[in-house]
């Protein structure tokens, strides 16, 4: 696997302009990820799902080298018809469009290739990866004030042309004072047996709100890796949906740093997987300053030889008094080949603090099952009506109505 | 102030805090092969336990000491420790109390343990560890009516070979972590427990262990037995003297409970905590683990951890046979510069087994507490179930609690359910008792009572108020 990153890294330094000073960097990112390779179970990050091992059973020669020059044709065909929203739309990693005419023009900037590296030490390989091998790179900013009239949608867009490669994603989004972001990552794959990873950064000033939504619902053979690092200020509100369920192994980092007072972080997220699908959630929540809040709810419904794993960890700074954190993990296991793994976290320095979590899992409740029956229903719409109960609770959780309504049409439980 | 008044002055902190004054055999100073066969031709023990200490100080030599833990320790120098150390009166082993030297039942008296039967107040049949040697061992004929063995591990080497060949080693093998293997190569003593079939122990059983000399470690080595039907409550209680320096304690529990059987372990862990700034204490780095072998068998562990410098230990359950049920009742209070990760495993196995675990934590001062515990179900562990509720409590903001919980299910018919909190005594609570007429010290005290409550009610009744009152002890100085 060496030779072929240097080998693809240096035909992607050929292709692309960067200037000498992001070629360096890069190179150095590079060497870090040759020396520490794929994270694999033995980093306690990775211990529920190796994706070294899953990566090497998975995909045989994965290479690292995309040809970006072909444009490639959108098939309008799977764009989200119900609801009127601003585009990025991503091709095998290739940006094809960005396209935000539903918005004044002035109050959003895009800016190209603005390298932000974080100088911050981080212990994460696949960000290495991503560094040293993400291509074009922008930078959404949106002004003060400014709230996107109709959300954005990016699209994650795959087609057949594209077999055992790594793709990586790199986008940054700037919210200054007062702005507001609703941010929608769709994927949907023709392809299969990849590994993209995707990195998102955002900066969120005072008062200003994000809300993501990521929904991989589409069934495909895909492996994928999302991470996203949000830095927050007074007052600002960030809300994270996962709807994590198409692809065969997916991982969700999210990691939330709360810098100013008042600062809140919400993240909801569902695992619906069936046959042979591993997905992971892991979030780190960072209560820096006093009074700030964190939520999360995350709910598994795993079938035939599925796992999911989740990872939850809340961090309260000396500093952070007042802090209010909670976590609560659920899990329904349908098989006996399936299995769910949390690892719930709590680190904490201040005292005057409410943090507590809860985790539970089991199979069905046998007593409403007979309750339903007893009324009427037969078997398997008894277990479908509970199974719905218990995921509509985590989409409740949602506070855009429109995104709301849109994700229960998506996962039927609204017609 | 004259060094007696000095001394007084000392012990008000930690009254276990002296030291006895006796003449010791050593081991010589480091680890390897020569001093591992001193210490068993020292013990007179046949081949094949020496083969066995040499098998895991094979294995030692391959290991890396572990380093994942919360609180970190300046490297220990294996090198510059004792492993054995004894008194000298105890070269050979007096036949009875009377010829047992009088310093040592001094140290005992002191220390609230009287070795003489009749001033015992009930009956607790005890066993004495000093350093690296069982000095005694009491009520043994009591015990033997029943045809219950309780004695030194050494002991039952000697007087046992078959039952600590067929059962040493097979709940924490040789090939175990590195503090496990190291025990396995140089343990020195402990107590030794069968209680034989259909037998429930008419007395509880106690071992009291001791470390005098310095720059020791203390290894000893338990290993409990119930056979069938049977039921024993086994207690443990530790001190140490105040020294400066860290002393290593590396001890392995094995308690086996075959079908229908039920053990009971208890321990309130006093160990010296180092003085306010942290300087000394003693490192306890205990791996303790039960096998619930048999059908409808309990294992239940009930932990008061107070003392040490550092406490490394999870207390487990391999729950094995059907129905078998594990128990982890845990207070760890962490005060001063202490530090504790601590927790437990319950490992399911077996068809319909239970496991419980309660864990109080406490931390103030400049300490740092962890619950760490791991959940796992096996996929052949049909219709099992685990309540877990792990609550930590915080005194002012230069200490830090943390909860490290792992949850693995993989069966469909099992339930796991785990809850967490971390929080402070809430004003409200504080001002009633205040409003009442309890100073803040005592309203404390009060409230931590009651959040360890669910845990101290599970201690036999001598030694919950004992525990009770080392609660309250431990905290001094903390509240304001």
């Amino acid at each position: 696997m060496k030779e072929q990153l240097k080998i693809d890294f240096n035909k992607i330094q050929e292709v692309s302009n960067f200037s000498n000073r992001d070629i360096e960097i890069k190179k150095s990112y590079l060497n870090k990820f040759i020396k520490n390779g794929f994270p694999n179970r033995k980093h306690e990050n990775w211990k529920f799902l190796d994706i070294n091992q899953i990566i090497s059973n998975n995909i045989s020669d994965l290479s690292f080298y995309n040809d970006y020059s072909i444009e490639n044709k959108i098939d309008s065909s799977i764009f989200i018809d119900d609801l009127e929203h601003n585009k990025i739309i991503f091709i095998n990693g290739r940006i094809e469009k960005i396209d935000f005419s539903y918005e004044d023009k002035k109050q959003i900037e895009i800016i190209e290739d603005s390298y932000t590296i974080d100088k911050s030490e981080n212990n994460n390989s696949l960000i290495d990866l991503n560094i040293a091998l993400s291509n074009k790179h922008f930078k959404i900013l949106i002004k003060k004030d400014y709230s996107l009239k109709k959300p954005l949608i990016i699209y994650h867009l795959t087609n057949e042309k594209m077999k055992s490669k790594n793709i990586n994603l790199r986008l940054d989004f700037e919210l200054e004072q007062n702005s507001s972001l609703k941010l929608i990552d769709f994927f949907s794959d023709d392809s299969e047996k990849n590994f993209m990873n995707i990195f998102y950064n955002f900066n969120l000033d005072s008062d200003a709100i994000l809300k993501n939504y990521k929904i991989d619902k589409s069934l495909n053979k895909n492996l994928k890796y999302s991470f996203n690092n949000i830095n927050q200020k007074q007052n600002s509100i960030s809300e994270t949906f996962v709807f994590s369920a198409g692809s065969d192994y997916f991982k969700n980092e999210i990691n939330c740093n709360l810098k100013g007072e008042y600062s809140s972080a919400f993240i909801n997220g569902i695992f619906s997987l069936d046959d042979n699908k591993q997905h992971e959630i892991r979030t780190t929540i960072n209560h820096l300053v006093e009074n700030t809040k964190s939520y999360q709810l995350i709910k598994s419904v795993l079938g035939k030889n599925t796992k999911s794993a989740y990872q939850g960890r809340i961090y309260v700074d000396s500093k952070a008094q007042k802090t209010d954190g909670y976590q609560l993990s659920k899990a329904i296991l349908l098989d006996e080949t399936s299995e769910f793994n949390a690892k719930p976290e709590l680190e904490i320095y201040a005292d005057d603090v409410k943090c507590s979590h809860g985790s539970a899992s089991g199979s069905l409740d046998d007593n409403s099952i007979f309750y339903l029956m007893s009324r009427g229903l037969n078997y398997k719409q008894a277990k479908g009506l509970l199974i719905n109960g218990f995921l509509l609770d985590v989409i409740e959780k949602i506070t855009d109505a429109e995104i709301k309504d849109l994700l229960k049409k998506m996962i039927g439980l609204k017609k | 102030m004259d060094t007696r008044e000095k001394d007084i002055e000392n012990l008000k902190d930690y009254k276990y805090g002296f030291t006895t004054d006796i003449e010791n055999i050593k081991a010589p100073k480091g680890l390897n092969e020569n001093v591992i066969k001193f210490i068993s031709n020292i013990k007179k023990e046949p081949k094949w336990m020496l083969d066995f200490r040499l098998k895991a100080f094979e294995r030692f030599k391959l290991l890396k000491e572990p380093d994942w833990q919360k609180p970190k320790y300046p490297k220990i120098d294996y090198q510059d420790l004792y492993y054995y150390s004894a008194p000298k009166s105890m070269k050979d082993k007096p036949k009875s109390l009377d010829e047992l030297d009088p310093k040592l039942l001094e140290t005992y008296n002191k220390l609230g343990i009287p070795l003489q039967e009749q001033a015992r107040l009930n009956g607790i049949a005890v066993d004495a560890v000093f350093d690296s040697v069982s000095v005694a061992t009491t009520f043994k004929g009591e015990l033997t009516k029943h045809g219950i063995i309780f004695c030194s591990m050494s002991e039952a080497i000697q007087k046992h070979p078959d039952l600590v060949k067929k059962y040493l080693g097979t709940v924490i093998p040789t090939t175990d972590h590195f503090f496990a293997t190291l025990n396995s190569a140089v343990f020195t003593d402990g107590s030794f427990v069968y209680i034989p079939e259909g037998v429930k122990c008419p007395m509880e059983l106690s071992t009291y262990f001791r470390i005098n000399a310095s720059e020791t470690g203390q290894f000893e080595r338990t290993l409990i037995i119930a056979d069938k039907g049977s039921y024993v409550s086994y207690l443990e209680g530790c001190t140490a003297p105040m020294r400066d320096e860290n002393q290593l304690h590396a001890a392995n529990v094995e308690l086996i409970a075959l079908d229908d059987a039920e053990i009971k372990y208890s321990t309130v862990q006093n160990w010296y905590p180092g003085d306010e700034n942290g300087k000394g204490g003693i490192y306890n780095f205990v791996t303790k683990r039960g096998l619930c072998k048999g059908k409808n068998s309990k294992i239940s562990w009930t932990q008061v951890e107070t003392g040490s410098a550092i406490t490394w230990k999870y207390p487990s359950c391999i729950l094995k046979g059907d129905n078998s049920i594990g128990e982890f009742y845990s207070i760890a209070i962490t005060n001063n510069h202490q530090k504790a990760d601590t927790g437990t495993k319950m490992i399911h196995l077996g068809k319909n087994t239970k496991s419980k675990i309660i864990s109080k934590g406490i931390s103030a001062g400049f300490s740092d507490m962890t619950y760490r515990g791991l959940v796992d179900i096996n996929s052949k562990a049909k219709n099992s179930s685990n309540y877990t509720q792990c609550d930590s409590l915080l005194m002012g903001n230069k200490c830090g609690a943390h909860t490290v919980p792992y949850i693995k299910n993989k069966n469909f018919d099992s339930n796991v359910a785990h809850e967490a909190t971390t929080s402070k005594i809430s004003e409200e609570q504080l001002h009633y008792c205040q409003q009442r007429g309890l100073n803040p010290e005592e309203a404390v005290g009060l409230i931590v009572n009651g959040f360890c409550k669910e845990v101290l009610q599970q201690l036999p009744m001598e030694f919950a108020v004992e525990a009770q009152k080392l609660v309250g002890i431990s905290l001094e100085g903390s509240v304001g």
